[in-house]
């Protein structure tokens, strides 16, 4: 028992890790994306077919990838971006590149929502595209974007319990080896709690905030 | 007179289907048009595309002498004509004095410092100093009319566009909305006006066009059009406003 609490810290802080930067780090990819999905889309602000398919299309490539392969297939470009396939800052790699296209769908749904009557105004002004993109849809779609970014972080932090497969680190590393490898169920079973709790903490978070900042 | 804008064969269709055929129209600075028609006659279709909101398939829609174009030149043009819409559209996520001072801020790049003073006495005009850091949802619909006019006034834009803006009111509100749209005529800012209030198309306008089928029918001063129309089709529906009183049958 004694051995156990560090143990469980250093898998909490590893998770927290992987889950708080890889969620960062995807969302400088998947934002962006987002973004040109919506303003090239058919009733965007600059609507371009072909390249609102293409996005579209390797974006849902992109998401059809199980994870676990992913994990295992990007393990070449992991070594060559990081140094080593072992560790939680490994596994940041493939978590950034198996959430990116998923963030960029959550994105574009947010920023669908907004008003097109509020672009529309912002338009008729003579707001450039780029003005209408961040002082209309982003601030718009604030609330939205924020419940967003709770859904892909809770969503990360449960990719990032599989990285424990190849050695990632983290809380689920600890319950696949004690818990699954030697049948101790007791800590795969407070491994679980925690993690259960970190998600809750995530979304609730997310969602009061997401409420307080809503003024429509 | 001076002519501000100046719409020459314009054509728009969607998707192969006519909404406007060969409108030609001028309006002078100063002048107060207002626009009426049966629904679909492409009268909303006009305004829009008088500041590129839509894209049009021939003709040409000339501010100042100047066709209105694309891409930058256009956003230049459109900072020029205010425009209010149906359904008010503020920026939901923003207070009233926030929504005023957006777009004179960031598209004509103005100080924020001197602009708050003329937000301030517009709203003091039409009675809103009170709601200055309420938003939008705090409003009701004639206040938000109300504001969006204003927003749009902010831009000191040479012609006001007004796409039915009392539509989706309340009768008590289309009053206050109404009231500020008079007093603007009254300072002689040049008004394009679609409407269904037909009291206050004539009480404001200089003349009244009507429009039917993406076709200006007629276009004449507010008292010869509701008085005497000089088409079949104007007087047909101007009928739809008049009410015959209901014959009572002594028998029953």
């Amino acid at each position: 028992m004694s051995d156990l609490l560090p143990m469980l810290l250093r898998g909490l802080r590893e998770t927290l890790y992987m889950t708080v930067l890889s969620t960062a780090l995807a969302y400088i990819i998947g934002l962006p994306l987002g973004i040109l999905l919506v303003v090239t889309g058919r009733d965007g602000i600059r609507p371009a077919r072909v390249l609102h398919g293409f996005v579209g299309l390797i974006i849902n490539l992109a998401r059809s990838i199980p994870f676990l392969i992913l994990l295992i297939a990007v393990l070449p470009v992991t070594r060559f971006i990081v140094g080593t396939t072992i560790g939680s800052t490994a596994t940041v790699v493939p978590l950034v590149l198996g959430a990116a296209p998923f963030i960029a769908r959550l994105v574009e749904s947010s920023l669908n929502e907004v008003d097109r009557g509020a672009v529309e105004a912002g338009r008729a002004m003579g707001a450039s595209s780029m003005q209408i993109i961040l002082k209309v849809l982003l601030p718009e779609a604030k609330p939205s974007l924020l419940l967003g970014a709770a859904i892909a972080l809770t969503t990360i932090l449960g990719y990032s319990a599989m990285a424990g497969i190849v050695g990632g680190g983290g809380l689920g590393d600890i319950a696949i080896r004690y818990g699954y490898y030697r049948y101790q169920k007791d800590t795969m079973l407070i491994t679980v709690a925690i993690l259960v709790v970190v998600v809750q903490v995530f979304q609730e978070a997310g969602a009061k905030i997401a409420k307080v900042i809503d003024k429509r | 007179m001076d002519e501000i804008l100046r719409i020459s064969n314009l054509t728009k269709s969607y998707g192969g289907e006519p909404v406007l055929r060969d409108v030609n129209l001028t309006v002078n600075r100063g002048e107060v048009l207002v626009v009426v028609g049966p629904s679909g006659c492409g009268k909303s279709t006009l305004l829009r595309c008088i500041n590129g909101l839509e894209e049009i398939q021939g003709g040409e829609v000339a501010l100042d002498g100047e066709p209105i174009g694309t891409g930058r030149h256009l956003n230049e043009v459109r900072r020029k004509i205010g425009m209010v819409f149906q359904s008010y559209d503020l920026f939901p996520h923003k207070t009233v004095l926030e929504n005023l001072l957006l777009a004179p801020i960031k598209a004509q790049k103005r100080a924020r410092r001197e602009l708050i003073p003329e937000a301030d006495a517009l709203l003091q005009r039409v009675g809103l100093s009170s709601k200055r850091d309420a938003f939008p949802r705090e409003l009701s619909g004639g206040q938000k009319q109300r504001v969006a006019i204003l927003r749009a006034l902010m831009m000191k834009p040479e012609i006001m566009l007004f796409d039915e803006v009392t539509a989706a009111l309340d009768p008590e509100m289309v009053r206050e909305v109404l009231d500020v749209m008079l007093e603007l005529a009254r300072e002689g800012m040049t008004m394009l006006i679609v409407t269904h209030e037909m009291q206050f198309a004539q009480a404001v306008a200089d003349s009244v066009l009507f429009m039917d089928e993406g076709k200006i029918i007629e276009i004449a001063a507010p008292d010869v059009f509701f008085k005497n129309p000089q088409t079949e089709r104007a007087k047909q529906f101007l009928n739809i406003f008049h009410f015959e009183k209901k014959e009572r049958n002594p028998e029953k």
